[in-house]
């Protein structure tokens, strides 16, 4: 069943929001298999619920999503695992079990999902954290690791059953500079030593740009998010949508502003009839 | 009053009714996908016990002192009512019939509510709000059966083990009082407990009892920590209604299985 698709994942048409709200419109998206996909934009723009929609963690209220050529329903739970199994999710804080040491959280996804003899869930989850850096972490409980470090942790246990996809959910968020270069030489790294594909969702433009082999651009819109561009770091470079450069170059003015919309100024200070 | 504003009350009321029904809804429906899932659940029985270690554990402390004073204070009650009638030898039997039909089950119940339970939920919607559970999900671990389901087991045995020493504990309370402080007679004390105690009808409905509590609170704290919402404030109301809600139902389903069970008495 593996190895028959050429696109890690795909999004056909997919609309999703919360309640009346729509976030996401007719969303039409492809990772290529092998590839690291970085999907950007502005905060609360519906990103984050991209990778959701994607693990199958919520379902799109029209459209599809086929990730590793299945197509995710939440009706089939069993399929739907199935296609976790293959899967790895970095979530934004690292979303480690409190309850257990760094090694245990890394074995948990071996200790659920296989019957590997003891010695064996030793040596690989030993692997795995040194594949992150901290195989000297592997005694300590989360709590007594830094931000950046648990999140390393967690990739160590998202990639723990050798993943065909990778999932992250803004892997640089509130990392000091050294991590954040050590934390996108990873993700490059990974997906091109397991021979997996990636999806980083970010709103870091230099790093992404950086490692990714094709950037999506998400815009907000008040009928939901908007793609407004999609190709290599170099052509969204040189592209000149008002959005992408304004959001690429970090700029106050733009198609963007700087106030959430709100009554006129002169009602609100001077409502008619108080003077 | 205008007609206007008896139609927004009464669909504030139906509004209000909507929500609690499909709450209760939704408490059923999560405790019938735990027992769907009673397979796999038990498969991971070191889980299971580990639960009912971390449960029975939590509350023994507090179980065994409430059950001595319960006991202590049901001895000298009872002998204050039953001296009127000169038959002091009864209060052995009488410490021992309330403690195992009613008090061991019913305040056993309600301390596991507010030391056990409050702990449960407290954990799960802390798991909730770090996004622990969201991430067991991604890994293809079903929370229901790797979270919900050892504690609902957990809870289920530890709650009649912590009823039955509630009890005993009580009985030797009832002694102290009895034969130790008033002096009643130690072979009657005993004989007359060993006698009026059936096990049938007392012991095993008191301990049939003390399971569907301990289901009952168990479920009520993982449904509230499981539907909290993944805030401070979301967390911290969960955990007063567990106690709120554990309690009352206790005390309901207490009066029910009651009628039940010695509806023929």
């Amino acid at each position: 069943m593996n190895g028959e698709y050429d696109e890690a994942m795909r999004f056909e048409e997919v609309t999703f929001g919360y309640g009346s709200s729509v976030v996401i419109d007719r969303l039409t998206l492809s990772v290529p298999r092998g590839k690291l996909l970085a999907i950007m934009g502005g905060s609360g723009v519906g990103k984050t619920t991209l990778l959701r929609l994607m693990a199958g963690l919520v379902t799109p209220q029209q459209g599809q999503v086929v990730v590793l050529g299945e197509p995710l329903s939440s009706g089939n739970l069993k399929s739907l695992y199935a296609v976790r199994r293959r899967m790895g999710l970095l979530f934004q804080f690292g979303a480690l079990f409190t309850d257990l040491s760094c090694f245990e959280n890394v074995a948990f996804p071996l200790r659920e999902h296989s019957d590997l003899p003891e010695q064996m869930i030793r040596d690989l989850v030993l692997l795995k954290l040194e594949s992150v850096g901290l195989r000297g972490a592997a005694g300590l409980m989360p709590s007594q690791i830094s931000g950046g470090m648990a999140r390393r942790v967690a990739l160590a246990r998202a990639i723990a059953l050798d993943p065909e996809l990778i999932l992250y959910d803004e892997p640089f968020a509130g990392l000091d500079p050294i991590s954040l270069g050590v934390t996108a030489q990873l993700i490059r790294r990974l997906n091109d030593a397991l021979g997996a594909s990636s999806v980083v969702v970010t709103h870091d433009v230099a790093e992404t740009f950086r490692i990714a082999d094709q950037v999506a651009v998400l815009a907000p819109s008040p009928s939901g998010a908007r793609l407004v561009a999609v190709g290599t770091p170099e052509a969204l470079q040189a592209s000149d949508d008002p959005y992408l450069r304004q959001f690429l170059q970090g700029q106050t003015q733009g198609p963007v502003g700087f106030h959430y919309p709100a009554s006129d100024l002169e009602q609100a200070f001077f409502p008619a009839g108080s003077a | 009053m205008s007609a206007p504003r008896v139609a927004d009350r009464l669909s504030a009321l139906g509004q209000w009714a909507v929500e609690h029904l499909a709450a209760l809804g939704r408490f059923v429906l999560l405790f019938l996908q735990v027992m769907a899932r009673m397979g796999p659940i038990l498969r991971r029985w070191r889980l299971v016990v580990a639960q009912t270690h971390f449960l029975g554990n939590h509350s023994l402390a507090i179980i065994l002192v409430s059950g001595l004073f319960v006991g202590l204070v049901l001895g000298l009650q009872g002998y204050y009512t039953l001296r009127r009638y000169g038959s002091e030898e009864a209060v052995g039997l009488l410490v021992a019939l309330s403690l195992v039909r009613e008090l061991g089950p019913v305040v056993t119940a309600l301390l596991f509510a507010g030391r056990a339970g409050t702990a449960l939920t407290a954990e799960i919607g802390l798991m909730k709000a770090g996004e622990q559970l969201s991430a067991m999900e991604a890994m293809a671990v079903d929370p229901i059966s790797r979270v919900l389901g050892p504690r609902l087991v957990g809870g289920a045995i530890a709650m009649p083990i912590l009823a039955v020493l509630f009890s005993a504990v009580g009985i030797i309370g009832g002694w102290l009082v009895g034969v130790g402080l008033i002096g009643v007679d130690p072979g009657a004390f005993w004989s007359q407990m060993s006698e009026g105690v059936d096990f049938w009808d007392d012991l095993a409905n008191g301990i049939v009892k003390s399971l569907v509590f301990g289901l009952v609170v168990t479920q009520v704290a993982l449904y509230m920590g499981y539907a909290a919402r993944a805030t401070p404030e979301g967390v911290s109301r969960a955990t007063t209604l567990t106690v709120v809600v554990g309690s009352l139902s206790v005390l309901g389903l207490d009066f029910i299985l009651t009628a039940l069970m010695f509806g023929d008495l």
